[in-house]
């Protein structure tokens, strides 16, 4: 039997026809929170391991990134805010159950600790950058250096932070994985739309922002070795990640009605052409390819690989956003005026 | 103390009085409203036609998701079991209307998020919500679900009812009755 359902007495345009509520801004800030994330990770990770020398890139040069991208992100998330002169409030409350709370915190540790790291290597930065003939990168060093100098208390904090850099690792790996899955959970929490209440998403969002991770490593650094072996690391991220959506999906498959709805949004219904074409063909399958040929030893430009993961980690977040807002337990209605 | 409420679908006739009554005694801005009129048609002409209305609003639920994501805690619970915002620790992220399954919460055009209060400064002084009071069916029935002598109680043993999306574990107290 047809059921029809007509809303009247309100009509407001973030929730009818289905919520509108996070728009451009959020999708943005959960792919720089990974992408942030997975630098991080892979740097303290390579140094814990004693690989500073071997990776320098990976280790140093390529955590300039996530100060940079941070700051972004952090301006995409107060600018989606609709009470913005109450933002403080963020900062004068600590609640663990609150996703959007605790990793608001959790960004903003990670942000402080992203900016200290590449300080404490400033001396190897200016020294890669003078090697490879970088002139306005090293200048930009040394001027920062001279700044650290000057000041004082920059000077302690930077010190100290270089003299115990293996705590320092510790602690910023610690974060940064907390940073990756958070990206996934806070939209997990969320009981009211059935695509994104699993728990798998978590797990998702942090392979997803590995692989980025590893394709903006892969791409910037000019050692072959590393660039190699970043390449091998997200041929099997991506091996996972597809995994990933197989069994997310196959989860929603064997749930109850609703989910199984949910999932038919990616097979018949309006998501599913740009779910698979745009973004598991063109920033999944394609550079996986491209990575094979290039580990067989064929010449591929990094760029194309490194541009199509990238491009895809922010596809993916802006379809699982949408399709999550639009996904309902209840039936979608018509408004009258 | 349990507030809840519940709608006769059998008696309601969307009016929509409740709606005015509620924009009229909280000051809604023009455009929205905390709670709505929801009608719902089954079969299709020639077919069987079967039209019943429901007066929505929030569920003032017992696990509210939208108290539990709000980062400032703006969104929070007080006697009754009744879910509130305070505007003023409100930072508009709009966490809490991502998390509800029943579209009870909005902006308001002050950037702040806004929903039904089970009208608990009239509740305080013991007269009913504005919407209960209104409703010329008497369609609406509010009450403590703790006292079981309670209007709500009492209709609630005697009828058939149903929630809306138990699924999403919510445990609503806004009970459609059959
Ligand atoms: S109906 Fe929505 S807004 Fe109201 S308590 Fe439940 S989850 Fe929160
Ligand atoms: S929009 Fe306001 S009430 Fe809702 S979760 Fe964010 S801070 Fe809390």
């Amino acid at each position: 039997m047809k059921e029809y359902l007509i809303v009247s007495g309100r009509d407001i345009n973030i929730l009818y026809p289905h919520v509108n509520v996070w728009g451009f801004g959020i999708p943005l800030y959960l792919f720089i929170g990974g992408l942030a994330a997975g630098i991080l990770i892979f740097a303290t990770l390579f140094y814990l391991m004693g690989k500073d020398k071997e990776f320098p890139v990976t280790v140093k040069i390529a955590t300039i990134v996530p100060p940079l991208i941070i700051a972004l992100g952090l301006l995409f998330l107060i600018g989606d805010l609709r009470h913005k002169p109450f933002f403080w409030q963020l900062l004068t409350h600590f609640r663990l159950q609150s996703p959007m709370n605790w990793g608001a915190w959790t960004l903003t540790i990670v942000f402080i600790l992203s900016l200290l790291w590449p300080l404490s290597f400033i001396d190897d930065m200016i020294e890669y950058f003078q090697q490879h003939n970088r002139k306005k990168w090293a200048n930009a060093f040394i001027w920062i250096k001279n700044l650290i100098e000057k000041v004082r208390i920059f000077k302690v904090i930077v010190d100290w932070f270089t003299k115990n850099r293996k705590a320092f690792a510790i602690i910023t790996l610690i974060f940064s994985i907390i940073l990756g899955i958070y990206t996934g959970i806070l939209l997990s929490t969320m009981n009211a739309r059935p695509l994104w209440n699993t728990p798998i998403l978590g797990l998702l969002f942090l392979t997803s922002g590995i692989s980025t991770a590893t394709v903006t490593i892969m791409w910037i650094t000019d050692n072959e070795i590393e660039r190699r072996l970043f390449t091998k690391i997200d041929f099997y991220t991506i091996i996972l990640e597809m995994y990933l959506i197989f069994q997310l999906f196959f989860n929603l498959a064997q749930g109850p009605e609703i989910q199984v709805k949910t999932a038919q949004l990616f097979f018949g219904g309006e998501f599913t052409a740009i779910f698979w074409a745009l973004f598991v063909m063109l920033g999944l399958v394609v550079p996986w390819i491209l990575e094979i040929l290039e580990l067989k030893g064929f010449h591929v430009p990094v760029a194309v690989p490194a541009f199509l993961i990238l491009y895809g980690g922010l596809v993916f977040r802006y379809i699982m956003v949408y399709a999550g807002e639009i996904s309902s337990f209840l039936p979608s209605p018509t408004i009258l005026h | 103390m349990r507030y809840a409420m519940a709608v006769d679908t059998r008696k309601c006739v969307g009016c929509g009085d409740c709606v005015v009554a509620c924009q009229t005694e909280n000051n809604v801005p023009l455009g929205y409203a905390r709670d709505w009129i929801v009608e719902i048609v089954k079969g299709s002409y020639p077919n069987t036609l079967k039209v019943h209305f429901e007066s929505r609003r929030c569920h003032h639920c017992d696990d509210p998701p939208c108290v539990r994501v709000c980062p400032t805690g703006a969104s929070h619970i007080v006697e009754g079991g009744i879910v509130k915002v305070t505007p003023e620790e409100c930072i508009g992220c709009g966490a809490c209307i991502e998390a509800c399954p029943y579209e009870a919460r909005y902006f308001h055009p002050d950037g702040y998020v806004d929903k039904c209060t089970f009208c608990d400064h009239r509740v305080k002084n013991g007269q009913d919500p504005a919407c209960v009071e209104v409703c010329p069916t008497h369609c609406l029935i509010f009450g403590d679900l703790d006292d079981p002598e309670s209007p709500v109680s009492k209709v609630l043993k005697e009828r058939e009812y149903y929630t809306l999306a138990p699924d999403a574990g919510t445990h609503p107290n806004l009970f459609f009755l059959k």
